[in-house]
């Protein structure tokens, strides 16, 4: 009985670690990136067009930063949207069971190769191979940063695509068939908009994924804090600035602080794509009738 | 072939199916004007190598309803599931033997699919509505067989409401989610996506099977009233229900057919002595 209730206790203690953690994160995220806001203002943080956080005086704007993470995951997008959902498309549509089980897996084996590995790919092939293509001065580009990190989206998109579109009930298929409709009509008049919502959640999680990433965008963005005009630019995204930074800043300097708050600001970003795709899955759950 | 399976096959005159298809023929005469809409010859249908149908021969009558009874697993389904090709979608089976709709192999190699499931519709025993409003799960028939004008789409869409009884009850909000119907509302509306297409034949597997009994009621009515116009052929594990709506019934058991004929014969004289112990419920 009382060993019952030990291991009950040891349980729940593993079951609730998680929100420890995340509360524990977010109450030193807050407590160290907000200081800065007494340095600078929020608006001329997140506003500031120039962001030269060891000059004297320093400029804490992050806007540059913002818009080399918002340019690489949009970059990533059109490279993982339509790879990520093709693929799902094609496992569920049109490849028969042991093309299936042989494809899924290597898919998946795509999202476990470490950042530092497509990040060292990119810095060596693929920056020299778009230097040259595109007859630019470097190859580190937002570009090179959205095609890795598109590739690295991609087994996340068409992995939670699949299983969205497996979730489709038979009878919807069935149903569409049996008044005539092709197989290309029922897969874009019905399937598609039956897994629709399960399909954006992930696309948000593959968004979610490309946002957070690091080590490739420290890699192959070419690392320039300046406001990019346009694709074929060096861009340093919120967190290469992180990563690159945070071993030279003096600990409790305003710079350090600016860097929390940068980490503050991206934890915001992954924490409303997770919380919208979550909302968009169970919607979509109950809309099938499937049940929470 | 086993003539014990076609007690009418010797009544019916050899051209009744090349008849023109007209419609809504109140004929008394049942047998001078048997005309056949499909014909099923000396069938097999394997899912693998397991075989689920055996040796079939039989007719189903124009503007007749033939119900299909038998216990769970014999075969009545996938029988029914060969008249629109719905068991294409099943990987790895396989069809000898001949069905023929209106005179013309349905799966000869230049039959066209889509054609033969606008012509043979179907209603499925559990309701499976499209997660879309009422109006676009019965317009989807009509769309995907190309037909744009607005005008019509709608007339056609509100004619199949009013046809599968379903009108008066949703005509005021025919643009909200078809999920919100209730289970036997939802079966109708998957009967009115049915007839927008304006099939000939209507193949309904067990469409009461997850109804309550006044929603049945209603179904087997309009049943009733379909088979003015339609070619209806209902798979039932209801026997009453067989005996109250069909005009044929025939009987499977383990992939064959044991008997075939007039529902009102075959339920009080059965010539088979297995169709008399169905249908007084010794086995089954």
């Amino acid at each position: 009985m009382n060993r019952e209730r030990l291991y009950r206790w040891i349980f729940t203690a593993l079951a609730f670690s998680s929100l420890f953690f995340l509360v524990g994160i977010t109450v030193v995220l807050f407590k160290e990136g907000l200081p800065v806001f007494r340095e600078v203002g929020l608006f001329e943080f997140l506003g500031g067009k120039s962001w030269y956080p060891t000059y004297e005086p320093p400029d804490f704007g992050i806007r540059p930063l913002i818009l080399g993470s918002l340019w690489v995951t949009v970059g990533a997008l059109f490279v993982c949207v339509p790879l990520g959902v093709g693929t799902a498309l094609y496992l569920n549509e049109l490849a028969g069971p042991r093309q299936r089980a042989v494809l899924k897996p290597i898919v998946e084996v795509l999202a476990g190769i470490p950042s530092i590995v497509y990040g060292f790919f990119g810095m060596v092939l693929v920056a020299p191979f778009i230097q040259d293509l595109f007859n630019i001065p470097v190859g580190q580009t937002a570009f090179t940063g959205s095609l890795l990190l598109g590739v690295m989206a991609t087994p996340t998109v068409a992995s939670i695509a699949e299983d969205s579109l497996s979730f489709v009930p038979k009878s919807f298929r069935e149903a569409s068939f049996a008044v005539g409709a092709n197989r290309w009509q029922t897969l874009t008049r019905v399937v598609i908009p039956a897994a629709g919502s399960g399909i954006s959640t992930a696309i948000i999680l593959g968004m979610s994924r490309a946002v957070g990433e690091t080590m490739t965008v420290l890699m192959v963005c070419g690392g320039a804090a300046v406001i990019p005009d346009s694709f074929f630019e060096p861009v340093r995204p919120m967190t290469a600035t992180i990563a690159a930074e945070m071993g030279e800043t003096v600990m409790g300097s305003a710079h350090y602080h600016a860097l929390f708050a940068i980490g503050l600001i991206l934890f915001l970003i992954t924490l409303v794509f997770n919380v919208v795709a979550e909302i968009i899955s169970r919607r979509y759950r109950l809309k099938l009738g499937l049940g929470r | 072939m086993d003539k014990q399976a076609f007690p009418h096959t010797a009544r019916r005159p050899q051209s009744a199916g090349r008849q023109s298809p007209a419609q809504s023929p109140q004929k008394t005469d049942d047998t001078r004007d048997m005309a056949v809409r499909i014909r099923v010859r000396n069938i097999d249908f394997y899912y693998g190598n397991s075989r689920a149908l055996e040796k079939i021969d039989m007719d189903i009558y124009k503007n007749r309803v033939t119900a299909m009874i038998g216990p769970s697993g014999c075969g009545k389904s996938t029988f029914i599931r060969l008249f629109n090709r719905m068991n294409d979608l099943i990987p790895h089976t396989r069809l000898d033997g001949l069905i023929e709709l209106d005179n013309r192999d349905i799966y000869s190699s230049g039959a066209d699919v889509v054609d033969i499931r606008r012509r043979v519709g179907m209603v499925f025993q559990k309701p499976n509505p499209f997660p879309k409003s009422i109006f676009e799960n019965v317009a989807y028939g009509l769309e995907v067989n190309g037909i744009r004008n607005k005008k019509l789409k709608e007339a056609r869409v509100v004619d199949s409401l009013k046809k599968a009884a379903l009108w008066e009850e949703i005509k005021d909000r025919i643009h909200e989610s078809a999920l919100r119907l209730s289970g036997g509302q939802q079966q109708r509306l998957c009967i009115a996506r049915c007839l927008a297409v304006d099939p000939e034949v209507i193949l309904f597997d067990e469409p009461c099977a997850s109804l309550d009994p006044i929603s049945t009621r209603k179904i087997e009515e309009l049943l009733l009233e379909l088979k003015e116009s339609y070619t209806i052929v209902i798979v039932t594990h209801n026997m009453q229900q067989a005996a109250r709506v069909s005009d044929y019934t025939a009987f499977l058991y383990m992939g064959k057919l044991i008997e075939f004929g007039e529902t009102q014969k075959l339920f009080t004289v059965p010539r088979n002595k297995m169709t008399e112990e169905y249908l007084t419920g010794k086995f089954g």
